[in-house]
């Protein structure tokens, strides 16, 4: 009875599809009681452009380019995880040169990606300048893309059996001053946004997400990892060659709050740049001489297949399941994106939270509407 | 104000044989251009040099073409193009509110400039009671943008109404309790004279008559200041990343320009406020008098402005529960102490 009359007594919000700090057109439904929320639903299909059907009607090449546009911002991750199913579906192998190409950029798009997701954290909490140092440095690494496949943002660049082009060693040269550079940068936003006492106050204890909980909705990635669970693809289900190298996947220790608070969330995508950074080096120095392509016929045809092939994109596992039927396109192609999952935990981390930290919890999840609605 | 219009009149001067009601509309209309020109030029200058500043602050340049040197030009620009927009009225709005709310606002920033002083004479008009008078019209400000908030039919724009209200209710006590140790220190609530009293170098400056006191005053009036003229990181009535714009969210044109014109002049008028009260005002900082008041007061209101503006660009914005945490359970508390500790050492040293 006294919650009908909460209901009757709050107020309903209608957060978005237009509303700065939805990170795209995301609608949320926000009921609230003064400034508490108790209720909030999310409601998305906003940016559904048919990405699973087209995956249907087109040739396996085809779409790479249409998985660009998935996850806008870490494209180079959407790519090679389509591209690592498709090869798997058809069993191509891929030379070992375009692999290392393939860990290079994906890492450069992951830290250009969480560079993205700290930036535009800082602007969800009123913080402005944040979003430009980042912005500054990720153009950096667009400037390497541009160099290498001539797109700043859908590259395509990632192909069925290799790479589109192959890396010069001046491209190499600039990944590694990239990588010099970035390092102490985190550093320099370790002291102007992750410790500022304003910030920990917004963050911490704020939208705590179990792990139990955050299991059950099926969150991966960075926000599963911030909960405290040790469960990173590219350490536990290799792809690529990811178990060459040395590093760490990243879980969230509970800092300055309680493990699984959006700090550790904001936390680990910061500390995730750090591990990508070490990938990138030990990568860049390890790159073998050979081809950068397979040879793949152009009317890909694999024979009655099926295959679920899961990959770490910076927002979690990304999953492509392809059905092949003998023809030159799959018979059935459908996406997991990280990102759907990672936002149908918000109705239950929203209620009891103010408003400002509904911006905040949502911002911290980090989604991509490209990919909720596909 | 009376003698000086009846000097005025006299014969030989400017107003020689005009009648004093005549004299005294004539004074004041010059009085009310003089202050709508400091306000218009404020803004104007004041929105060019933040963007410069926050540019600069976020390794940008700002606006770098308009007028060929660094963008100079821009806020002429801007306001042209504010002026000649449309002033959008949506549909639903209480219309006759919707109207008032940006002149309620305006119109408190723009009394607040009366009692200011720039020089020896350069007052608009010096009251007896000058601090409690910029008290009182400062927070008038709070109605217009409850009214704004209430009338755009709009629920952001309620939400930023009445955190407006919350909030610089809340802070009216601790800004009016960071005011008291200065009152003490000079003795009177006239703004000329709290800058008479100052004079004789920086030493002689009411920051440095209550020993570690008046300092934290300072300190206090400075942070709340901000939060009651909505700066960051106190801005919640407008949060754009929450409250899409605030209570100005339906605001376009003209009307626009108006809230925007009076955050910047109440920026300035808590700068000038503050410097008034605990850096000495137009007084020179070395007890010299080579540079002229007014200059050296625009350069201390500016200096603090800049502050305002660093802050800005730096910091995240506190939560709507924080923000009256630290008024209520923070600046409250040590404002009082402070006036206790303020009126003991100027009693006992």
């Amino acid at each position: 009875m006294s919650g009908a009359s909460a209901e009757k007594r709050g107020y309903v919000l209608n957060m978005g599809p237009q509303h700065p700090s939805t990170h795209g057109v995301l609608r949320m439904e926000v009921h609230t009681d003064g400034e508490i929320v108790t209720r909030a639903i999310p409601d998305i299909g906003y940016l559904h452009r048919c990405k699973e059907k087209i995956g249907e009607s087109e040739t396996y090449f085809k779409f790479t380019p249409y998985t660009d546009r998935l996850d806008y911002l870490a494209s180079m991750n959407q790519n090679h995880g389509y591209c690592v199913a498709v090869e798997r579906l058809a069993g191509i192998e891929v030379p070992e040169r375009a692999e290392y190409i393939r860990v290079i950029v994906a890492e450069l798009n992951r830290i250009a990606s969480h560079l993205v997701s700290f930036g535009t954290y800082g602007l969800d909490l009123g913080a402005f300048t944040p979003f430009l140092y980042a912005f500054r440095e990720r153009e950096k690494i667009l400037d390497i893309f541009e160099q290498m496949c001539g797109a700043r943002l859908t590259y395509a660049y990632i192909y069925i059996g290799g790479v589109m082009r192959d890396i010069t060693p001046k491209q190499l040269g600039m990944i590694q001053e990239f990588v010099d550079y970035i390092e102490p940068k985190l550093d320099e936003y370790d002291r102007l946004l992750s410790y500022n006492q304003i910030f920990i106050k917004r963050t911490a204890n704020v939208g705590v997400l179990s792990p139990e909980l955050a299991i059950k909705y099926g969150v991966t990635g960075p926000v599963l990892r911030a909960s405290g669970v040790d469960w990173d693809l590219r350490r536990d289900d290799p792809y690529s060659i990811y178990d060459r190298f040395d590093w760490k996947p990243v879980v969230g220790r509970g800092d300055v709050g309680s493990v699984g608070d959006s700090w550790d969330r904001y936390m680990v995508r910061l500390r995730e740049i750090r591990e990508s950074v070490k990938i990138i080096r030990q990568a860049i120095a390890q790159v073998p001489i050979g081809p950068y392509q397979a040879k793949v016929p152009p009317r890909l045809k694999p024979k009655y297949n099926e295959v679920y092939c899961r990959t770490e994109s910076a927002r979690g596992e990304l999953g492509f399941y392809l059905v092949a039927d003998g023809d030159v396109h799959p018979w059935r192609c459908k996406v997991r994106a990280p990102s759907f999952s990672n936002l149908s935990v918000i109705g239950e981390l929203a209620p009891g939270l103010m408003i400002a930290d509904l911006v905040a919890v949502l911002g911290s999840i980090d989604v991509v509407m490209g990919d909720v609605d596909r | 104000m009376r003698e000086y219009i009846l000097t005025l009149t006299e014969p030989g001067q400017l107003l020689s044989g005009v009648s004093f009601g005549l004299a005294s509309l004539l004074v004041m209309v010059a009085s009310c251009a003089a202050v709508l020109g400091v306000i218009a030029l404020n803004g104007m200058f004041l929105v060019w040099w933040e963007r410069k500043v926050s540019a600069h602050m976020q390794a940008r340049l700002g606006p770098m073409t308009t007028g060929y040197w660094h963008g100079w030009l821009q806020s002429i620009a801007d306001g042209i193009k504010l002026l000649l927009k449309e002033t959008i009225v949506p549909l639903l709005v209480d219309k006759p509110l919707f109207m008032l709310a940006p002149v309620v606002i305006f119109g408190s920033a723009f009394m607040a400039f009366v009692p200011i002083p720039w020089g020896e004479h350069l007052i608009v008009a010096d009251l007896n009671i000058g601090v409690l008078y910029i008290t009182a019209i400062t927070s008038l400000s709070v109605i217009g943008v409850v009214m704004a908030g209430w009338a755009s039919n709009n629920k952001w724009s309620l939400y930023g109404g009445m955190r407006s209200a919350a909030q610089i209710v809340s802070y009216e006590i601790p800004v009016g309790l960071a005011m008291v140790p200065a009152l003490m220190a000079s003795g009177t609530l006239s703004m000329q004279g709290i800058v008479e009293s100052q004079a004789g170098g920086f030493w002689h400056w009411n920051l440095f008559a209550g020993g570690p006191f008046t300092l934290i005053a300072f300190v206090v009036f400075f942070i709340a200041s901000l939060a009651e003229v909505n700066r960051a990181p106190f801005d919640l009535p407008e949060a754009e990343s929450e409250l899409v714009s605030g209570f100005h969210t339906e605001y376009s044109g003209m009307c626009f320009a108006f809230f925007f014109l009076a955050e910047y002049s109440e920026m300035f008028v808590v700068s000038a406020i503050a410097s008034v009260l605990y850096l000495g005002g137009w007084q020179c900082p070395l007890g010299l008098s080579l540079i002229p008041g007014p200059l050296l007061f625009l350069a201390k209101i500016l200096f603090l402005v800049f502050i305002q503006l660093w802050f800005r660009w730096t910091f995240p914005r506190l939560r709507v529960d924080q923000l009256m945490h630290l008024a209520w359970k923070v600046l409250t508390p040590i404002g009082f102490v402070n006036v206790f500790g303020a009126a003991l050492w100027l009693v006992l040293i």
